[in-house]
């Protein structure tokens, strides 16, 4: 019996005109572009000069601050104004403003005070970028030091601790390293998530759920036969990215596929339980769409996807806590990047199963045969 | 005028009587303002520290306290090899390790006191600012121990965090979340009222009546109008008086630019419905074809300027790409209107191309 409804599945699936090109076309569309948009890396901030000194000093420093890959020199203003004013219409992120006397009182061994005015709308990117413009300019004294020593104090009296730091598993910084792991797990959700939302509720719109209905099928081969087409479909996006992944990004998890695949085999059965229960619980596609939308956003946003679950207020990590994306993207990260291992990731292992378990005997419970 | 208005009277009643739909047309705005306003962002606390310190003196144990005492930084173990760190690492148990060199207190002098911060680079931008902290916090403990009265000569930045001084993300993200709102629900769902018609064969009852194919259109677009500016207001007001975001710029000027997004919302749902022939097929165009788009090409979370170029010119077709950045401006910066004539004058061309696109496609006859 079930291999029937498979087959019926299955040929509703292909039979589509839209949905096999969306399995296939979705993931690359999503894989090539993506990575390049979804990019937090702070390079190239525009930086408006303000010098009120014109020492040597001070314009070495503009130089350092011009020579990094971060920043690029947009122009000079003469007064902060000036400058607060290109920062408004977009032609600068920071303003970095020099005051008259900088060199006299830094030669004088007082300190040498600069500004550094950056604009913070955008958090990361004014915070970020602030604290690369004053380790450049820590470093810029410390060489400063070194070349005047007449200005430092004793080498004998001061201490000195010399602090190096280790980017552990990205050593380069790749921003892609960490998102297209991340992107995978979005086209997972996505397509295992809509498509068995406006699966069952579909049917119940056309008509044809009648049909099953008064059929022998028991509710679990039902849903059970609803949910393998998912697990193809998502096993098959999850080849897709691997696949494009090393092609493009020359990305290889550090740890196994197989790992990854075994998550995979549970999370879409988590998405697709959950879009089944959606599907039950609602009386038209539209109804079905809009929840699944509403929690899809909330999943994602709340997932550590795009920002760090841990910068989240205490409440919001403990919504996190019955969140399977969360889980999963922790995981997705974790095996590409550090080469965990299942037994290292035994919390995400049980949460994710408690989930699969729990969505699906609501999906199967939730299916009525009675009108 | 009175056939018109009846049809506009057909549409609300379609919306009303769904209750479930038209609760999660009302409540998504309020419940994700609110949701992300305090959930989304990326200040740093909690990093989870572990120490690895062989020589246990004094001064160490001082650093470690600094480091402890932060407010950015929660210590959770004492490690005693480099193996134990890697495997914290492994399981996700922490994000930086503080490794002091053997013998710190006795070399404090030599030059030869070291200090290893270890960062999970998982997350770069984290990894950076992470280890920035940690290093100021050291770098202060330094300053202490320096003989009292001497000071050597530095450059002191000083900070100054232009239009968001404290940081806070939802100033970054509340233009965001309203661009994305207001085009998902304003987009999908005009675009569903239409279709939906076709695909029950009602539409056919509509094209025979004497109503103009226009007025049909409009009167479908206005129930829609009215909800997002709904939304609108329930948007701005929970930002102002539950997220303390302020209105820097002028508030005319801000709901003038919505509803003129909001149109070309509206439009863009015409054209989708117009060039599809099933439910499913226009809530997929218009839920995924625009959601994930929107979210990263919009400048939503990931600044536009740091795209490649051709990322850039994809993203100009993104009618949320200017609503967000003129949003950011009005409310955010409070520049005046003239400094966002262009994103408007954009917005404006977008909504006239796709008004006269879908009405070109709109097909009066039946099939």
């Amino acid at each position: 019996m079930i291999k029937f409804l498979i087959e019926k599945e299955f040929k509703q699936l292909l039979r589509n005109s839209f949905l096999p090109r969306l399995i296939i076309g979705y993931p690359c569309m999503i894989m090539i572009l993506m990575p390049w948009a979804a990019n937090l890396e702070i390079k190239n901030l525009s930086v408006n000069v303000v010098d009120n000194d014109h020492s040597t000093i001070s314009q070495n420093l503009v130089r350092k601050i011009e020579a990094s890959t971060y920043f690029q020199l947009n122009g000079i203003s003469s007064s902060y104004d000036e400058g607060l004013e290109a920062v408004e219409v977009g032609k600068a992120d920071v303003i970095v403003e020099i005051p008259r006397d900088f060199e006299r009182n830094w030669k004088r061994g007082d300190q040498a005070h600069v500004l550094i005015a950056a604009n913070a709308v955008n958090g990361t990117k004014g915070g970020l970028g602030s604290s690369y413009l004053t380790s450049i300019m820590n470093e810029y004294a410390t060489g400063l030091r070194a070349e005047h020593p007449s200005v430092a104090v004793e080498a004998a009296a001061a201490p000195s601790i010399g602090v190096t730091t280790q980017n552990l598993y990205n050593p380069h910084l790749n921003y892609k390293l960490f998102m297209v792991p991340a992107l995978m797990v979005m086209l997972l959700t996505i397509l295992c998530g809509f498509l068995p939302a406006l699966n069952i509720v579909g049917e119940k719109e056309v008509g044809t759920i009648e049909q099953m209905n008064v059929t022998p099928v028991s509710k679990f081969t039902f849903i059970l036969a609803k949910l393998i087409p998912y697990w193809t479909i998502g096993f098959t996006v999850l080849t897709i990215c691997f696949g494009l992944a090393w092609l493009l990004y020359g990305l290889i998890p550090v740890g196994h596929f197989y790992v990854i695949y075994f998550f995979a085999a549970l999370f879409v059965l988590v998405m697709s339980g959950f879009g089944l229960v959606i599907s039950n619980h609602s009386a038209t596609m539209q109804q079905a769409m809009f929840v699944m939308f509403f929690f899809m956003i909330i999943l994602m946003l709340m997932s550590g996807l795009f920002t760090p679950v841990k910068s989240m207020p205490d409440w919001a990590r403990i919504i996190t806590l019955f969140n399977p994306l969360r889980y999963f993207v922790e995981m997705m990260r974790m095996v590409y990047l550090k080469g965990s291992n299942l037994s290292d990731m035994l919390l995400q292992l049980g949460a994710l199963s408690a989930f699969a378990a729990f969505f699906n005997i609501w999906a199967v419970r939730s299916y009525r045969k009675n009108s | 005028m009175k056939q018109f208005r009846t049809f506009v009277k057909k549409e609300f009643f379609h919306i009303f009587r769904d209750k479930r739909t038209m609760m999660i047309l009302l409540g998504i705005p309020v419940i994700e303002i609110i949701l992300f306003g305090f959930a989304i962002s990326t200040e740093v606390r909690n990093v989870r520290v572990a120490v690895l310190d062989p020589s246990g003196d004094v001064i160490t144990r001082k650093i470690i306290d600094r480091i402890d005492a932060s407010e950015y930084f929660i210590l959770t173990t004492k490690l005693h090899t480099p193996q134990e760190v890697e495997q914290a690492f492994r399981r996700g148990e922490i994000d930086l390790a503080v490794v002091f060199s053997h013998r710190f207190l006795d070399n404090l002098y030599t030059g030869d006191a070291k200090i290893q911060l270890i960062a999970d680079a998982t997350d770069p931008n984290m990894a950076v600012t992470q280890s920035g902290y940690a290093s100021g916090i050291i770098s202060a403990a330094q300053q202490e121990l320096l003989p009292a009265g001497a000071s050597p000569a530095t450059i002191v930045p000083d900070v100054r965090l232009l239009y968001n001084p404290q940081m806070k993300s939802a100033y970054n993200f509340v233009p965001g979340v309203m661009g994305l709102i207001l085009m998902l629900i304003c987009a999908m769902m005009t675009s569903i009222s239409i279709v939906r018609e076709k695909e029950i064969g009602t539409m056919e009852v509509l094209l025979v009546s004497p109503m103009k194919p226009l007025l049909i259109i409009l009167s479908k677009a206005v129930p829609y109008f009215v909800l997002s500016f709904v939304n609108l207001s329930s948007i701005l007001l929970l930002s102002v008086y539950v997220l303390h975001v302020p209105i820097a710029g002028s508030l005319l000027a801000l709901v003038s630019v919505s509803l003129l997004f909001i149109f070309v919302s509206l439009s863009l749902g015409l054209l989708i419905s117009t060039i599809t022939q099933t439910q499913i097929a226009a809530m997929l165009v218009s839920g995924l074809m625009l959601m994930m788009p929107t979210m990263l090409l919009s400048g939503m979370i990931f600044p536009v300027d740091g795209m490649p170029t051709i990322l850039q010119v994809i993203s100009t077709i993104i009618p949320a790409r200017w609503y967000i950045d003129v949003v950011r401006k009005i409310m955010i910066e409070g520049v005046s209107i003239t400094f966002v004539a262009k994103e408007i004058g954009i917005l404006a061309l977008m909504a006239f191309v796709l008004i006269a696109v879908s009405l070109k496609k709109f097909k009066t006859r039946l099939e």
